[in-house]
């Protein structure tokens, strides 16, 4: 008898036929430091023959890796170099046609998001960096890949207030200039603390600055599996459940690791990291806040998510860590209101706010994602909500991330549907009382001390 | 490289028939094979080497796809590395 059994196989292809186990994503990171330049169109033109020679072959091996090993590989994507560090020398237009650029190549090499299209600005801000923010809502405005992400704080430097007050402004703009669609290019914007440079899901992915020329990244997922186990399981005891959830995440990785490691060898780079987030789609079944709510939550938002989804998200790290030479990026269960089925129906009813959202992310991956607000919400709010976010992160040394939509002409009881993986999102009330003259204060709030921890 | 082959449907004469003859077909050598029937319903394992097979291996997965649709059998076809992977430390 051959050293594979017939049970492995068996729950191999349900987990992949039954409860949506994916890989979902593999992501070629790409430097761009040869590129740099100090005329507008030739860096366009550089930036654009990086990304389709680098990645020429990254979606056909994706493909032929799905079909021979038989697992699906639901989206190829590409990083790029923040651009702002190597477009320096180049105008703001020069940004636009540079993002314009991304956009191209992006098409052409045939995948569906890339990022990079950011800045690193955590304790200040360059003059490269000023003329790339300036213009990232033209930008997104004007393509449809593109994604971009600012870090604006880190537990090392602080909180960039004046930062955030950009990125505030930033976001409205955004919103507006895409109001014809949702305000969708908020969808695709991230706000960050203590980035990851090795993160393979957009909208923050990006090749961070001290990583190989190119490298391939892999985010695995499975939501639907975890909760498919945890209602095996049965009425088992909370120690019993982290055992369950943590051989599970075990399993999931491995997977990613294997693909990972095959598309690295095929296609000629480094492998980097596995991520090894919980990350859910709208579909049914793919759902994170069902695996809280099978852990026994009568709904997300209930009193006690927060342990929930802290013990959570410990366990598949604990199980996703043995299984992979290497884990990066973001690493944890994301939360996003619109790409989850389960999330959407608890704002729905009512059962989960915006406040409970972010208690929530001081114990998992990621942050406030894919959270639509009214349209009409002022600047001065939407930098306080990124200050509080962005400060859960600084001050507990995780990455912390804020995407949120003011959907342009909506407000509260409305929906915005964006179609696809981002979903559908109920706009959220948020407090109307105002931080202005807080935030506007500008400068820095400084890095928190790392001893005398209450 | 080794393929684990897996079809499961509703029993009838001459499943593994049209699957090993398939393989045949295609120079596809079965090197192990475990089946059994609950109730009604067919379940079997295949672990074959498909080195030698005399079309791409892309092909012969869209071809037993195609008869497992055509029998009505959910016919897979996986890389032996992804159960070694995911079920051995």
């Amino acid at each position: 008898m051959s050293m594979i059994k017939m049970d492995d196989v068996l729950e191999t292809i349900n987990m992949i036929k039954e409860e949506n186990l994916d890989i979902r994503t593999t992501t070629m990171g790409i430097s761009l430091y040869d590129c740099v330049c100090d005329d507008d169109d030739r860096f366009a033109q550089k930036v654009y023959d990086k990304i389709t020679t680098s990645a020429k072959d990254l979606v056909k091996v994706g493909c032929d890796i799905e079909k021979e090993y038989g697992i699906p590989i639901i989206n190829k994507r590409v990083s790029v170099t923040p651009l702002s560090m190597v477009g320096g020398a180049i105008s703001p237009e020069g940004y636009i046609k540079a993002a314009k650029a991304m956009d191209r190549a992006a098409a052409e090499v045939g995948i569906n998001f890339i990022g990079g299209f950011g800045a690193l600005v955590q304790k200040g801000m360059s003059q490269s960096a000023c003329k790339l923010i300036s213009v990232i809502p033209e930008a997104l405005a004007e393509t449809k890949m593109v994604c971009s992400s600012v870090n604006v704080a880190s537990t090392k430097a602080g909180i960039n207030m004046n930062a955030i007050i950009e990125m505030g402004s930033v976001i409205k703009r955004t919103a507006y200039l895409t109001k014809d669609e949702g305000s969708i290019g908020c969808a695709k914007l991230v706000v960050f603390a203590n980035v990851p440079e090795d993160n393979p899901f957009v909208a923050g992915a990006f090749h961070g600055v001290g990583e190989a020329e190119r490298v391939i990244n892999v985010g695995v997922s499975g939501p639907g599996v975890v909760a498919s186990a945890i209602k095996r399981a049965g009425n088992c005891d909370l120690l019993e459940l982290a055992e369950i959830i943590k051989k599970t995440a075990f399993k999931i990785t491995r997977m990613g690791q294997l693909v990972a490691k095959e598309a690295a060898k095929r296609l000629g780079v480094e492998f980097g990291i596995v991520d090894l987030s919980l990350a859910p789609t709208p579909a049914v079944g793919d759902s994170v806040a069902h695996i809280l709510e099978g852990m026994g939550l009568e709904s997300v938002g209930a009193c006690g998510t927060t342990a929930c989804l802290a013990m959570l998200n410990d366990a598949v790290k604990k199980g996703g860590v043995m299984a992979s030479s290497s884990v990066g990026g973001l690493s944890g269960a994301f939360i996003p209101v619109s790409e989850d089925a389960g999330m959407i129906d608890a704002v729905r009813k009512g059962a989960l706010s915006l406040e409970k959202l972010e208690a929530m992310t001081a114990v998992c991956s990621v942050g406030l994602d894919m959270i639509a607000v009214p349209g009409d919400t002022p600047e001065a709010v939407i930098c306080g909500l990124i200050a509080d976010e962005i400060s859960i992160g600084v001050a507990n040394t995780k990455t912390t991330a804020v995407r949120v939509i003011p959907v342009h002409g909506k407000g509260v009881g409305e929906e915005i549907d964006f179609g696809g993986l981002l979903g559908v999102a109920p706009i959220m009330p948020i407090s109307p009382y105002s931080p202005k003259e807080f935030i506007l204060r500008g400068g820095r709030i400084p890095a928190p001390i790392h001893s005398l921890k209450n | 490289m080794k393929a684990v082959i897996t079809v499961v449907g509703r029993d009838s004469t001459g499943i593994i028939a049209k699957v090993s003859g398939k393989c045949s077909e295609y120079s596809v050598n079965i090197i192990d094979i475990s089946q059994s029937v609950i109730e009604e319903y067919f379940t079997m394992m295949m672990v074959a080497d498909i080195d030698k097979c005399t079309i791409d291996y892309k092909d012969f997965v869209d071809i037993m796809n195609d008869m497992g649709r055509e029998n009505g059998l959910e016919i897979h076809m996986m890389h032996e590395d992804i159960f070694n992977s995911m079920h051995k430390i």
